[in-house]
């Protein structure tokens, strides 16, 4: 098999980290090879892996070797639960640097170093939440990953951030070969959460490829920095996770998106009840005018 | 080639933009001119400070070149950090030939590079540390310099490092002048901006130092600002001020100093050379501390003497007679400079593309010698440049305005002067095309050219160049008319 390298994206707070390391674990209980590249500065991508608070990142020890060519792949490359490895780009405390540069620089290094190696069947990049410049956009670029999964909820804010990685998305796909592969819909429990999305999901082109219902066994894992599927495998929600696996490893359906406008947006929040009909007469009036 | 007339200008410039796309035709149409002394605005007939287009061969530097390589750079007794990643610090140094009195490395740094050296883990995680430790290390190292400027090189203003943040931080803790400069390369369409952008950060952080200190005054105390000691400018002028009773309290910025910039705003007249570079804090200082300033030229005996009794117009009869007694001083050394250059050089015509000022400032000079400019233009001028520029220039000079590559060399092929005077980037082409060439900002690695005993060097170097006997030489044997053979062989 061929390696798929898939990147994950989604508002900050949805759940990416947790998502991508429970589907990860559930791929390489399946026999999968995998790798996950961490690409945010926090460094929180491959903990329920390792057991571990946050693993030493590419560019702290870039920094403290002297430079990125004084770095060994197998200083970087740690091994985790069902032998994946796991690798952070890491980067700058939140005000400083350019975090960007440091997911350009990890990823190069790895690439230069074959830490992309025949063996693995997968690649996931779990990159921050908003692409706010170049560097967040490298996992998509030319080579690299080609599937890209976001993972949503039925809350506003997380509709209204898959629209624009998707917008993302038709750039690059125009210029390299990446796809819109699906959405994972993420469950808070609002109202009509799963038909919500499979509608934002046919709009954009695409399919939500799975629904992963809330379930408190994956905090309790969380805490014991451990994946559901390795902390309780007999759970329900550890079968959820396959089943995500299962869907992504049969998953054929890859799609340059078709982002909608802000409008027609809103316009489907209304009809599921999240927005109330804007009412225009009150735009611009202040306390004061709207009392007389 | 006699004078060319209204209309064949035009049609030189119609013929030249002929190769451009639409657009391009469109856009540069604009910054090409012909001169014609009625017209008060040049903004009617030129446009100038705009982006260069891509794909010309355009000459212009950049933010951080203006206000490390002019502004802040010449001054000698601060050490100037080049932010950022070695090159723009390493192809910086020492190229301007901003001459310097001191011994450097001790109490004087101008021709040494100074860099943070940026790595990839600089810009990852930001150079705010490293720049607190290299201040450290010049303090330790370089005891005696007066103070810092950090001269931003493109990453800084990309990754938002707070330079402010760590210079008011070291100035604190070493008790000298930190000065941070925005000027990141990025910014602006020339090194125009980084003149601005230095020159505000010497209102920011230097001029209100001494706002409360008492100063010993004259009535007759003047700065020199623009001035940037190029082979010795600077030195030059300032005998002659100082012969006319003026003293110079404080000099911009070749061979300057920290304090002498600090003491600028206690003087009674700024003397401003070069407008483009020092003309904003000129006015700041105007406003803010009402001190007038005259611009003033000191190339050439005809423009010194002019710019000699402006000068003393702002003083007394004392300083007016003075300035009188100075031009008949040197009139007898003017007078044999010309009478054994001039026969060499009469009705010679030259080209000039320079920088902000030299391209109207040297054509009093040129004239002296009885040559005259058949083509000027600036390679970062504003418009109120070219105001100045048309009072100087004869009715249907061509004037251009950021001047391309393929433009410079298709008018000199038609234009055919005697000589150009650019920079180091045009130099070899035209020599090449067997044109006489001098380096018009660096002065050729000769100079000074300012002031009286500039002049002489001036006047030199020009008959130097042209009647430089490697000129006839320079065509191919076989393309030799057998005319051509005979004179040779005759004159060898």
């Amino acid at each position: 098999m061929a390696l798929r390298q898939c990147a994950i994206y989604g508002k900050g707070g949805i759940g990416k980290s947790t998502t991508t390391q429970n589907l990860v674990a559930a791929l390489a209980e399946a026999g999968k090879k995998v790798m996950i590249v961490g690409c945010d500065p926090k460094a929180d991508s491959t903990r329920l892996m390792l057991h571990a608070k946050a693993q030493n990142t590419i560019m702290q020890m870039a920094a403290d070797a002297g430079s990125v060519e004084d770095l060994e792949l197998e200083d970087v490359l740690k091994t985790g639960y069902g032998d994946v490895k796991c690798v952070e780009s890491g980067g700058p405390e939140p005000g400083v640097g350019c975090a960007g540069r440091g997911v350009i620089t990890a990823i190069n290094f790895l690439e230069e170093e074959g830490a992309y190696d025949d063996d693995l069947d997968f690649v996931f990049y779990d990159v921050l939440g908003d692409v706010v410049c170049g560097g967040f956009a490298m996992p998509i670029r030319e080579n690299k990953a080609q599937e890209i999964y976001i993972v949503v909820s039925g809350e506003m804010m997380a509709m209204y951030a898959a629209n624009n990685i998707s917008k993302g998305i038709v750039k690059y796909a125009n210029s390299g070969g990446v796809r819109l592969a699906g959405l994972i819909c993420n469950s808070r429990n609002t109202d009509r959460e799963d038909e919500l999305i499979t509608e934002l999901a046919k709009k954009l082109g695409s399919q939500m490829i799975h629904f992963i219902p809330r379930d408190n066994v994956v905090q309790r894992a969380e805490i014991r920095r451990m994946t559901t599927i390795e902390y309780d495998p007999k759970s329900k929600q550890a079968d959820e996770y396959r089943a995500l696996a299962n869907k992504i490893i049969n998953n054929d359906k890859m799609v340059i998106p078709t982002p909608i406008t802000m409008d027609e947006l809103e316009e489907l929040l209304m009809e599921f009840g999240i927005l109330e009909e804007e009412d225009e007469s009150i735009i611009g009036q202040t306390a004061e005018a709207e009392a007389v | 080639m006699a004078v060319m007339t209204r209309e064949e200008t035009e049609a030189l410039i119609q013929e030249v933009l002929e190769v451009y796309p639409e657009s391009a035709k469109k856009d540069r149409a604009k910054h090409l001119m012909i001169n014609d002394q009625s017209v008060t605005q040049s903004k009617k007939c030129i446009t100038s400070n705009r982006k260069s287009l891509p794909g010309v061969m355009t000459i212009r530097g950049c933010a951080y070149a203006g206000s490390k390589g002019v502004v802040w750079g010449p001054i000698k007794d601060m050490v100037h950090i080049s932010h950022g990643p070695v090159g723009c610090g390493q192809y910086s140094r020492a190229g301007r030939r901003n001459y310097y009195v001191g011994m450097t490395g001790v109490n004087t740094f101008g021709t040494i590079n100074f860099t943070s050296d940026f790595q990839e883990k600089d810009i990852v995680f930001g150079g705010d540390k490293k720049l607190s430790k290299l201040i450290d290390e010049i303090e330790t190292l370089f005891p005696l310099n007066k103070g810092i400027t950090i001269q931003s090189e493109c990453p800084v203003g990309l990754i938002g490092d707070d330079i402010e943040a760590v210079a008011k931080e070291k100035s604190k803790e070493i008790g000298k002048t930190v000065v941070p400069v925005r000027c990141e390369g990025f910014r602006g369409v020339s090194q125009s901006l980084g003149h601005h952008i230095a020159n505000d950060s010497v209102r920011d952080w230097v001029l209100p130092k001494r706002d409360d200190t008492e100063f010993d005054s004259t009535p007759y105390d003047v700065s020199i600002l623009g001035d940037y000691n190029i082979g010795g400018d600077a030195w030059s002028s300032r005998t002659l001020l100082e012969e006319m009773g003026l003293r110079v309290v404080a000099q911009w910025s070749g061979d300057g100093t920290l304090s002498e910039m600090e003491l600028t705003p206690k003087v009674k007249l700024n003397l401003l050379h070069c407008y483009r570079s020092m003309n904003y804090i000129s006015r700041h200082m105007e406003e803010k501390y009402g001190i007038p300033w005259v611009e003033y030229n000191f190339f050439g005996p005809t423009k010194i003497a002019e710019s000699l009794r402006k000068i003393a117009s702002y003083f007394d009869d004392r300083i007016k007679e003075n300035a009188e007694r100075v031009i008949e001083k040197y009139d007898s050394q003017n007078k044999a400079i010309i009478e054994k250059y001039r026969p060499r050089l009469q009705g010679k015509r030259v080209m000039l593309y320079v920088g902000g000022l030299r391209p109207r400032h040297v054509v009093g000079a040129y004239e002296d010698l009885g040559m005259e400019v058949v083509g000027a233009g600036y390679e970062f001028g504003h418009n109120d440049d070219y105001d100045r520029t048309i009072k100087e220039l004869g009715n249907t000079t061509l004037i251009y305005d950021d001047l391309t590559g393929y433009e410079f060399e298709e008018f000199v092929k038609k234009i055919k002067p005697d000589l150009i005077g650019s920079g180091v980037k045009e130099k070899y082409i035209f020599q090449k095309m067997g044109v006489p060439f001098r380096q018009m900002h660096s002065w050729d690695y000769s100079g000074p050219y300012h002031g009286y005993d500039g002049f002489a060097i001036f006047a030199r170097d020009m008959d130097m160049t042209l009647n430089n006997p490697c000129w006839k030489h320079i065509h191919a044997p076989w393309k030799r008319t057998a005319e051509a053979k005979e004179k040779l062989v005759a004159n060898a």
